[in-house]
C-alpha cells in the first residue's frame, strides 16, 4: 500500500470549469441566504466526528478524551487490580451523542487498550491499521450499492491522536514505525501525554526533537502541508504545525483556584490547570480538534484518505476482496 | 504475535451524554459554511417554454442582471438547448449559475418529439456525475456540477388550461428534475381569470399525475412560509428590465397606456414569491432534492440497465466489484482478440506484398533472359554476316590473285611498259 500522496490538493477554491466572464449585478438578488440554507440544513442532519487514541496503557487516554468533551464518555479509567492487562490488542469503540447549543454531534471514540504494552510489539499497528480500513471498506460497500441510503453512516476514522510518552528523549522506535504507517492512511495529531512530568525547557526541547525526528522520516502529521489551500491556510497551519506536538495534561476532577472552579490535576507541589496555556497545551488541541480544524479533518479523511483507499481498492481486482472478506469478523 | 479482536460496543444503541461545559462544537456549521464559501456554489435552471414567453427576461430580472444573447426566432427545424454559464458574486457568497434554455420549443408543426432533446439532455448531465463518480481516480469534490437543480416550466397565458404539449413534457420531465410550473407573461390575465386559471393548472396536473415540486414543510423554520408558497403555485410572473419612476422610486416595470405593472409588487404578479422560493429560500434543497432523488433514481435504472445487481444475503458481499472485474476481464479478452485479428490481417497483408514482389522479380529475370536471347541472336547474325563477307572477300582475293597471276603469264610476253601500266593500275586499285 504505498501509492501514497499522489493525489492533488483536495480542495480548490474553485470549481474547475471553463473560465466564464463574471456577471455584475445591479441590486441585491440573495444569493447569501444560501448560507443560511446551508446552515438549517447542517443543524437538522447533525454531524458525526469518530476520533481514535492509541498510545500505551498508562498515559491517560481516556481521560483525555473526557476533558476534551467534558463528558464522561469513558467510564473509569483506571484499571482494577484484578483484571489483568489484557494480553492483546483489542479495538474498543463507544458512541454517544452530544447535544451543544441545538447541535447534534455523534461521537466515537475508539480506544486501543494493549497497544504497545506486549513484549514483543512487532506488527502491533496491524489491528488499527485494519480497523480504519474496515471502515473505509464498509463506506465503500455503501456507496457502490445499487440502492443507496440518503446519508451514509460514516464510521470513518476522522482523526487518530496518537500519544507520545513524556520520556524527554525522542521518539521511540515503536512511535516512529507507527506514526510512519498511519499517517498515510488517516490524519494522525502526535501529543505528549502526562506532559506534567517535563518542565517547559525539556518540553521544548523534547518537541523539537520529535519535530527533527518526523521530518527525518518523512512523516506527515496533521495539518499536512501538502493540503493548504491559499496563503491563509499556510500560515494558520504553519503556526500550528511550529507546535506540533501539543504536550497536553488531562484531568476530569474540579478543583478551587483563586475562587474559580477549574479542571485539573492536584499535586503536594501545586495544581496544574487543563485549561490554563501557561502550564499546558490542551486548549490549543482543543481548539484544533473541535474549534476551528473539524469539518477540515472530516473533508481531508473524505477527500483524500478515503479517495486514496477507494482507487486501491477498485484497482486491486477480487484478489484483495478475499483478503479484506477474511478480516472482517 | 499479538491476536487482534475489534469489538464494539455501541452503548444502549448510542446514548445522550451530557456536557458539563463549554465545548465548542457548536462553531461546526460555520466551519462548514466557510468551507463551502470558499468553493464557491453552483446552480443550474432549466427554462423550458415556447418562443416568445419571456424566458430570458425573467432570468434577467430575477437575477438582477443582463445576460447576453439574442431572442431566438420562431423557425427553428427542432428543438434544441442553449446553455450559458456566469459567475455571480454576491459580498463573499460566488455562485457559479448555469441557465439553460430550450429554443424553438413549440414551434414545429409536429410536437411529437420536442421533449426528447430535454430529457436527452437532462440525463446526459446525470450521465457525466455518474461516470465522474465510477471512475477509480476521481475529483468529486472539484467536479463542475452540471445538473440541472430546477426547471422553470413556462405555461402560456391563455386562461383556459394546460395545453396537451406542456402536460406530455412535464409528465415527463417529473421524475428527473424538480419542476416548478410558472404563467408567464401573466399581465395578461386579470385577477379573476387567473385564480379560476390556476385553480384548472393544479387540479390538471393532479388528475395527470404530474409531480411538481413542492417546497419543503419539514422544517420548523420554513415550514409556515413554505405551506403557504404552496398554495400558490403556479406562481404567475410578469418579468421586465426596464426601470420606470413610479412615486419617488426607480422600479422594474412595464407602461401600458392604460397603466404600469410593477414587478416587485406584490399585488401586481408573483415575482417576488418566485424569487424567494428560487433562490432565498430553498435554493439548497432543490440541490438535494436533484442530487439524493432524481440522481440517484438515474443511477439506480442505469446500474440495474448495465447488469449489476446488489446482493442477496447469502451471496458474497461484493457483487458490483466483481461485476466490475468480470467487465474489465470480458474487455482485456476482447481487445486481445481484437490484437490478434489485426496480427493475422498484418501477417496476410505481408504475404501477400511479398508474393507480389516475388512474381514482379520473377518477371524482371524473364525480361532479362528475353533481352539476352535477343541479343545472343543479333549477335549471331551479325557474326554470320561478317563470315559471309570474310568468304566474299577471301573469294575476291584468291580470283583477284588467280587474275594477277594469268596478267603476268600473259603480258611477259607482251611489253613490259603495258606490264608497268597495268601493275600501276592494279596498283592503284
Amino acid at each position: 500500500m504505498d501509492t501514497l500522496r499522489q493525489s492533488p490538493s483536495p480542495c480548490s477554491s474553485r470549481p474547475s470549469s471553463p473560465r466564464t466572464p463574471p456577471f455584475e449585478m445591479f441590486g441585491p438578488v440573495g444569493i447569501e441566504a444560501v448560507l443560511d440554507q446551508l446552515k438549517i440544513k447542517a443543524m437538522k442532519t447533525g454531524f458525526e466526528f469518530n476520533i481514535m487514541v492509541v498510545g500505551q496503557s498508562g498515559l491517560g487516554k481516556s481521560t483525555m478524551v473526557n476533558t476534551l468533551f467534558k463528558s464522561k464518555v469513558w467510564k473509569s479509567a483506571m484499571p482494577s487490580l484484578e483484571v489483568p492487562t489484557p494480553q492483546t490488542l483489542e479495538l474498543h469503540s463507544v458512541s454517544h451523542v452530544i447535544e451543544e447549543k441545538g447541535l447534534k454531534l455523534k461521537l466515537t471514540v475508539t480506544d486501543t487498550p494493549g497497544f504497545g504494552d506486549q513484549i514483543n510489539n512487532d506488527k502491533c499497528w496491524d489491528p488499527v491499521l485494519g480497523y480504519i480500513n474496515q471502515q473505509y471498506e464498509q463506506y465503500l460497500q455503501e456507496e457502490l450499492l445499487i440502492t443507496r441510503q440518503r446519508h451514509i453512516p460514516d464510521t470513518r476514522v476522522h482523526c487518530c491522536v496518537y500519544f507520545v510518552p513524556p520520556t524527554g528523549h525522542c521518539l521511540r522506535p515503536l512511535d516512529i514505525e507507527f506514526l510512519r504507517r498511519l499517517c498515510r492512511t488517516v490524519n494522525v495529531v502526535p501529543v505528549i501525554a502526562r506532559a506534567d512530568s517535563l518542565t517547559i525547557e525539556e518540553r521544548e526541547a523534547f518537541r523539537s526533537r520529535i519535530q527533527q525526528n518526523l521530518k527525518t522520516h518523512c512523516i506527515e502529521v496533521y495539518p499536512q502541508k501538502c493540503f493548504d489551500e491559499d496563503i491563509n491556510d499556510s500560515i494558520l497551519n504553519g503556526k500550528i504545525r511550529e507546535q506540533i506536538p501539543f504536550a497536553v495534561v488531562g484531568a476530569d476532577q474540579e478543583h478551587l483556584v483563586n475562587g474559580r472552579c477549574v479542571l485539573g490535576r492536584k499535586t503536594k507541589w501545586g495544581i496544574i490547570e487543563v485549561e490554563n496555556i501557561a502550564h499546558c497545551e490542551f486548549l490549543l488541541l482543543r481548539d484544533l480538534l473541535i474549534r476551528s480544524h473539524l469539518q477540515d479533518l472530516k473533508d481531508i479523511t473524505h477527500n483524500v484518505h478515503y479517495e486514496n483507499y477507494r482507487v486501491i481498492r477498485l484497482n486491486e481486482g477480487s484478489g484483495a476482496v478475499a483478503q479484506v472478506v477474511e478480516r472482517s469478523p | 504475535m499479538a491476536a487482534a479482536d475489534i469489538a464494539r460496543q455501541v452503548g444502549e444503541g448510542c446514548r445522550t451524554v451530557p456536557l458539563a461545559g463549554h465545548v465548542g462544537f457548536d462553531s461546526l456549521p460555520d466551519q462548514l459554511v466557510n468551507k463551502s464559501v470558499s468553493q464557491g456554489f453552483c446552480f443550474n435552471i432549466l427554462c423550458v417554454g415556447e418562443t416568445g414567453l419571456g424566458k430570458s427576461t425573467l432570468m434577467d430580472t430575477l437575477f438582477n442582471t443582463k445576460f447576453e444573447g439574442e431572442p431566438a426566432t420562431h423557425t427553428q427545424p427542432g428543438v434544441q438547448l442553449r446553455s450559458n454559464t456566469y459567475d455571480l458574486q454576491e459580498s463573499n457568497v460566488g455562485l457559479k449559475l448555469t441557465i439553460v434554455s430550450t429554443v424553438g420549443f413549440g414551434d414545429q408543426i409536429n410536437k411529437e418529439d420536442s421533449y426528447k432533446p430535454i430529457v436527452e439532455f437532462i440525463d446526459a448531465q446525470f450521465e457525466a456525475y455518474l461516470q465522474e463518480e465510477l471512475k477509480i481516480r476521481r475529483v468529486l469534490h472539484t467536479y463542475h456540477d452540471s445538473r440541472i437543480h430546477a426547471c422553470l416550466y413556462f405555461i402560456a397565458p391563455t386562461g383556459h388550461s394546460l395545453k396537451s404539449l406542456d402536460l406530455v413534457t412535464m409528465k415527463k420531465l417529473d421524475s428527473k428534475v424538480n419542476i416548478i410550473p410558472i404563467i408567464a407573461k401573466s399581465d395578461a390575465i386579470s385577477k379573476s381569470e387567473l385564480t379560476k386559471f390556476k385553480i384548472k393548472i393544479t387540479s390538471e396536473l393532479v388528475s395527470n399525475g404530474v409531480q411538481i415540486y413542492q417546497f419543503p414543510t419539514d422544517d420548523e423554520s420554513v415550514a409556515e412560509i413554505n405551506g403557504t408558497m404552496n398554495a400558490h403555485l403556479p406562481f404567475a410572473v410578469i418579468g421586465s428590465t426596464e426601470e420606470l419612476k413610479i412615486g419617488n422610486k426607480m422600479m422594474k416595470a412595464r407602461q401600458y397606456p392604460w397603466g404600469t405593472v410593477q414587478v416587485e409588487n406584490e399585488a401586481h404578479c408573483d415575482f417576488v414569491k418566485l424569487r424567494e422560493m428560487l433562490i432565498r429560500v430553498n435554493m439548497e434543497d432543490l440541490r438535494e432534492q436533484t442530487h439524493t432523488r432524481h440522481y440517484e433514481l438515474y443511477r439506480r435504472c442505469k446500474l440495474e440497465e448495465m447488469g449489476f445487481k446488489d446482493t442477496d444475503p447469502d451471496s458474497k458481499p461484493f457483487s458490483l466489484q466483481e461485476t466490475y472485474e468480470a467487465k474489465r476481464n470480458e474487455f482485456l479478452g476482447e481487445l486481445q482478440k481484437k490484437e490478434e485479428e489485426m496480427r493475422q490481417m498484418f501477417v496476410q497483408r505481408v504475404k501477400e506484398k511479398e508474393a507480389e514482389l516475388k512474381e514482379a522479380e520473377k518477371e524482371l529475370h524473364e525480361k532479362f533472359d528475353r533481352l539476352k536471347k535477343l541479343h545472343q541472336d543479333e549477335k549471331k547474325k551479325l557474326e554470320d554476316k561478317k563470315k559471309s563477307l570474310d568468304d566474299e572477300v577471301n573469294a575476291f582475293k584468291q580470283r583477284k590473285t588467280a587474275a594477277e597471276l594469268l596478267q603476268t603469264q600473259g603480258s611477259q610476253a607482251g611489253g613490259s611498259q603495258t606490264l608497268k601500266r597495268d601493275k600501276e593500275k592494279k596498283n592503284f586499285f
